[in-house]
């Protein structure tokens, strides 16, 4: 029945265009259920794709899938190009996406007013929609287009939450602020490599660029590293870039919260992968150039200084803002020991990373539903009224710290491995292990308030959240325990990109 | 022309571009700061355009000479950029309607769109929920204080 409708040969491009107009329609659903139940309908059979398009790249010999888009030659038109790096984090986009729309009915309800709704939805798949197709383009030019689709959408998602509470709006155009001027550098940085290489295909980039007699001393070149760098490090929130960060997530829908965290900085931080990696290259970004050390120093400061800010929040929304940029930390750290176990534990913490945050935000979010608000007084005594959002949010916690058996310890493994495998990078490692302590600290302080104090207050009438809340919620965390027990799947698929990532270096 | 003045297309993107930087930085107004935010694009549509220059070029437009037997066969413009211009600007324009759209939202929400003024008015409502019981956070001073550090 696929074939008849031609749907395997052009799944890459469907992954994007199939939510695209499927987002704009969503306007037209009504003002009850409707949006909501099509917004489900489009996010998974979005997913389905990517599931499908990840077996197909197994499959492939050169597990790569290259899609021309209306037939025309890469030279000229635009190359969507799929390998196990951009399959796993579609499948990760995709898949959050699919969970946290589910999530969305009750938590929307509650937070946006009803005639919104279907508008909410729209911006909701265009934000998926742009987040695939940045994942999923081989065109440099094109990531720009669809970053800045997924950017606008995002902005619109976080001032929703305006009915909350008023700073939704200034968290909003702060970060619309921000991201416009790094978004902007990252068009001047395509601008200066399109200059220099004449296209603006990554691969055709990536071999003029190693063509180059001397590109280390190409001023031109330089230029476009630099721009990139700063631009990729203001999307991705690396540190001490990441301003705009903590306030959109603790102000915007505690739906949206879920979403972003979960995918919106990762697609950052794949964006720089095929920068730095494909397109530059090894060996002009880590050998030739500082980025080693630039990222790596700002990583490990972020983790450390983000981690003792979390540990003073007390709200909960908040706190796992700063701990995100403090985990984005991890993920950046580990691609910048330029060696596979490094570069894996990376791509496998995006994954995981994900999972579990996305999990506890949606945590936050069902207390939020019960309560109106989540700071840790409102948190008291919940252990006993709401066991299965509390229980989720400690699992979720547990991943953080990196605790045997959680999705967690599996990146950890991979980082510290990759830490003391490269020459002098051992400091990384040590980072690694005070960032969880300080993560033990920031969800102990939880688990303090859930389980040792008396609820007071509304906390000591309230009763667990919907089932439409928890299954979600559940099901990521339930996947962040699964992949920690067994870790082959994406162990697998992550050794498999940063492979093809390194390019056969060892 | 040569040298440095020759590529003064590259000077002016370079100064439009600076100077819609220190107003996103600095003015503490958020319709100025739209305006620098502008300011800022429109600087990097000039270095885009400036890039397809060809050295006698002209438009990418075939035409036909007179009596229609000849044609004009270059050196042509590289419309690569223009067209990718076009996009941008597309894109800056719908950011610009975002941004005007979040500031029209928070002058009915606060009254005001002084940044200043909105930054004291949310710490208003902070003390006076720390004085409901509602929050208990010592920690936001050290963002507040990173923040205005940020738009000193």
């Amino acid at each position: 029945m696929l074939d008849a409708f031609e749907i395997v040969p052009n799944l890459p491009v469907l992954v994007v265009t199939v939510p695209l107009i499927g987002g704009v329609l969503t306007i037209v659903m009504g003002r009850g259920k409707g949006p909501w139940a099509w917004a489900t309908l489009i996010t998974g059979l979005v997913f389905y794709f990517t599931v499908l398009l990840m077996q197909q790249v197994l499959a492939a010999k050169t597990g790569t899938i290259s899609y021309e888009l209306g037939n025309w030659p890469r030279q000229w038109g635009i190359e969507y190009r799929v390998d196990a790096l951009n399959a796993f984090i579609l499948l990760t986009v995709a898949g959050v996406g699919f969970v946290t729309t589910l999530y969305a009915q009750k938590s929307v309800e509650k937070e946006i007013p009803q005639d919104r709704h279907n508008f909410f939805y729209a911006v909701w798949i265009l934000a998926i929609c742009g987040l695939l197709g940045i994942t999923v383009t081989g065109d440099a030019f094109n990531v720009y287009v669809l970053l800045e689709i997924s950017s606008l959408t995002v902005y619109a998602l976080i001032a929703m939450g305006k009915d909350m509470n008023r700073q939704a709006l200034t968290a909003s155009l702060r970060y619309l602020i921000l991201g416009s001027v790094g978004a902007s550098f990252i068009l001047l940085g395509i601008g200066y490599l399109m200059m220099v290489t004449g296209t603006l295909n990554m691969e055709d980039m990536h071999d003029r660029l190693a063509a180059l007699p001397d590109a280390v001393h190409n001023r031109t070149v330089l230029v476009a590293f630099a721009f990139l760098l700063v631009g990729l490090g203001m999307k991705m929130a690396l540190f001490p870039l990441h301003m705009w960060l903590p306030k959109a997530y603790t102000y915007a829908p505690s739906a949206v919260s879920a979403l972003l965290s979960a995918t919106a900085t990762k697609v950052g931080i794949y964006m720089a992968f095929r920068f730095l990696f494909t397109i530059f290259g090894v060996g002009f970004s880590f050998v030739a150039m500082p980025a080693n050390v630039v990222l790596s120093v700002a990583a490990c400061t972020g983790i450390l200084v983000t981690g003792v800010t979390a540990v003073r929040q007390t709200n909960l929304k908040r706190m796992l803002a700063y701990s995100s940029v403090g985990q984005l930390g991890y993920i950046v750290a580990g691609f910048s020991l330029a060696n596979v176990n490094g570069v894996a534990g990376s791509v496998v913490h995006i994954f995981n990373h994900a999972v579990m945050k996305g999990g506890m935000f949606m945590a936050a979010g069902a207390i939020m539903y019960r309560l109106g608000r989540c700071d840790l007084r409102a948190v008291r005594g919940l252990g006993k009224r709401m066991p299965l959002t509390m229980a989720a949010f400690v699992a979720g916690g547990l991943g953080l710290v990196g605790f045997p058996l959680t999705a967690g310890f599996i990146s950890k493994w991979y980082l510290v491995q990759g830490a003391l495998e490269a020459p002098h990078m051992w400091p990384v490692a040590a980072v690694v292990l005070v960032g969880s302590l300080l993560a033990v600290a920031y969800t102990w302080r939880v688990v303090e308030a859930a389980y040792f104090q008396e609820p007071e207050g509304d906390s000591a009438l309230v009763t667990e959240a919907p089932l439409s809340m928890v299954l979600p919620m559940w099901i990521l965390i339930g996947a962040s325990v699964y992949f920690g027990v067994s870790a082959t799947f994406t162990g697998d698929i992550s050794m498999r990109a940063a492979k093809s990532l390194l390019g056969g270096a060892p | 022309m040569t040298g440095a003045l020759g590529i003064y297309n590259y000077w002016i993107y370079v100064l439009l571009m600076m100077i819609g930087l220190y107003g996103v930085i600095a003015k503490p107004n958020l319709i100025k700061q739209a305006i620098a935010l502008g300011l800022f694009q429109t600087g990097i549509f000039l270095y885009y355009i400036s890039m397809a220059v060809v050295d006698g070029g002209t438009a990418p437009v075939w035409t036909t000479i007179l009596d229609g037997a000849q044609k004009y066969e270059g050196p042509y413009d590289n419309p690569l950029p223009h067209v990718l211009i076009l996009t941008a600007i597309v894109v800056s324009v719908s950011v610009l309607a975002v941004a005007l759209a979040l500031i029209i939202n928070i002058k009915r929400a606060y009254g005001t769109i002084e940044y200043d003024e909105i930054e004291a008015m949310d710490q208003a409502d902070k003390r006076a929920d720390y004085q409901r019981g509602q929050v208990t956070d010592a920690a936001d001073d050290v963002e507040h204080r990173q923040e205005g550090h940020h738009h000193a």
